[in-house]
């Protein structure tokens, strides 16, 4: 899928296909490996703040995908309310935890 | 079964499933061949018809609308329903006088983290705000403006001011502006159907002009109804996690 | 390039329920799922992407410039947020179950349940 399209109008937004490309299967990847890093931490402290960097890694996806409004969902929501939630959550259980 | 025999099963299992879905997904067209063609033809349907730039604010709250009416109330649900389950708890624990971790003290936040957070209140308040209330023009509407509208709120908790937190998000106020928002997106659909329209019809005028503030009818309303929905239930949220885990272990009874 | 978001997509599925069916720890548990979820996100705006189109906002570009699929952002647009709160009711139940039986580890709490 490289340069075989041609825009008929070309925005102020266009970047061009093999940047846009290259772009997004190195975020995908990126993505792909946090989703597996935060699988594989074990600790739930730790992998809170991996899971805020997913998210993060996600909204800017979304971003290469071309959707601004998931973007900045994810990053309120995966990186800032979620992990928030999850630490308060922590510190609940693993008071009692001992 | 132990751990180990669950795992090797998983794994078996898992192989087997991300074949099947792997091979279904290659009957997709193929990433960047979007075959339409609904996408295409609200694209260039939607801003003649709702006056609305943001196609996505106008697929949401006006194509549709019914089904966010249920997301929001899933929303509204799950806040509720959180609630519910950990004020029971409050209530045990409120009967447990020998609570070991009455006596943890909680430490201050440090001098950067304050200082972060109350510059960043303000603006946040501005760009919720914002967001919430311009769906019809621009990447935003009431689902992103609410987060960020409460993180707002969420910024004067992290500066170490717990009880000012509490002090301007009172419980029964967020529950009140929580059910005005939710209650303000069902009504609006009601109001269609007692004028004889259906439920949910964009009956307010539309405005001349594309991605005007004033523009595009019920969409911009019922985005900034949603906003106050989703912020008052993060509120709500956050709050009642954090009187769990300090108000409660304070001891403050 | 045709092949590896979906490929991404499905390991992002595969390694959440691993960490879903090998979890210790209830609240490590919630994460993997919210891993799991954002695969269905991936998906969905990946199946809407078209090359070379642009976010579908006309605000200052003509009406008929090619945009990529709204449909799609709008599901992933609203299930982010509702995900949220969701999680909250799930976090709140972890917290419960560990009153009640004084663990978090999925695996006690099935033999208590005998």
């Amino acid at each position: 899928m490289t340069s075989a399209h041609v825009l008929a109008v070309v925005t102020p937004y266009t970047i061009p296909a093999g940047l846009m490309n290259v772009l997004q299967v190195t975020l995908l990847l990126l993505v792909a490996a946090g989703a597996t890093a935060v699988v594989l931490i074990r600790d739930p402290v730790r992998q809170v703040i991996m899971l805020s960097m997913y998210g993060v890694l996600l909204a800017v996806l979304f971003l290469a995908f071309q959707a601004p409004d998931v973007t900045l969902s994810e990053l309120t929501v995966g990186a800032v309310a979620l992990p928030m939630l999850l630490l308060l959550a922590l510190a609940k259980v693993r008071r009692r935890g001992k | 079964m132990t751990p180990g025999q669950r795992r090797w099963i998983f794994l078996a299992a898992m192989a087997g499933l991300a074949a099947f879905y792997l091979w279904g997904l290659r009957g997709l067209p193929g990433f960047g061949n979007y075959p339409g063609p609904y996408g295409d033809i609200i694209n260039s349907i939607a801003v003649a018809q709702t006056k609305a730039t943001g196609v996505v604010s106008a697929v949401n709250f006006e194509y549709r609308g019914f089904d966010t009416v249920g997301e929001e109330f899933i929303l509204f649900v799950a806040a509720t329903g959180m609630a519910v389950v950990l004020r029971r708890l409050r209530g045990e624990r409120e009967r447990n006088p020998d609570d070991p971790t009455a006596d943890w003290a909680v430490p201050p936040a440090s001098d950067a983290v304050r200082l972060v957070a109350l510059i960043f209140t303000g603006p946040v308040v501005v760009m919720g705000w914002f967001l919430a209330s311009h769906a019809q023009t621009s990447p935003s509407g009431g689902f992103q403006g609410g987060v960020v509208l409460a993180t707002a709120f969420f910024l004067i908790y992290l500066s170490g001011q717990t009880l000012l937190f509490r002090r301007v998000s009172p419980v029964d106020l967020t529950e009140a502006v929580e059910a005005l928002g939710a209650g303000g997106f069902a009504a609006i659909g009601v109001s269609a159907v007692a004028m004889g329209l259906p439920y949910l019809k964009n009956y307010l005028p539309l405005g001349s002009t594309p991605g005007a503030v004033s523009s595009s009818g019920t969409i911009a309303l019922i985005s900034f109804f949603v906003g106050l929905e989703v912020a008052a239930a993060f509120i709500l949220i956050v709050g009642e996690m954090v009187d769990q885990t300090l108000l409660v272990r304070q001891g403050d009874r | 390039m045709h092949i590896v978001p979906f490929v991404v997509v499905v390991w992002i599925l595969a390694v959440g329920l691993y960490g879903i069916v090998t979890s210790r720890h209830l609240v490590h548990l919630i994460m993997c799922l919210i891993v799991v979820q954002s695969s269905t996100y991936v998906l969905l705006l990946g199946v809407g992407y078209k090359t070379g189109a642009v976010a579908p906002y006309f605000y200052d570009i003509p009406v008929h410039t090619p945009a990529v699929d709204p449909v799609v952002q709008a599901l992933a647009l609203t299930d982010v947020v509702v995900e949220g709160a969701v999680t909250a009711l799930l976090l709140a139940l972890a917290i419960q179950a560990q009153k009640r039986f004084g663990t978090l580890d999925p695996h006690e709490l099935v033999q208590l349940k005998g």
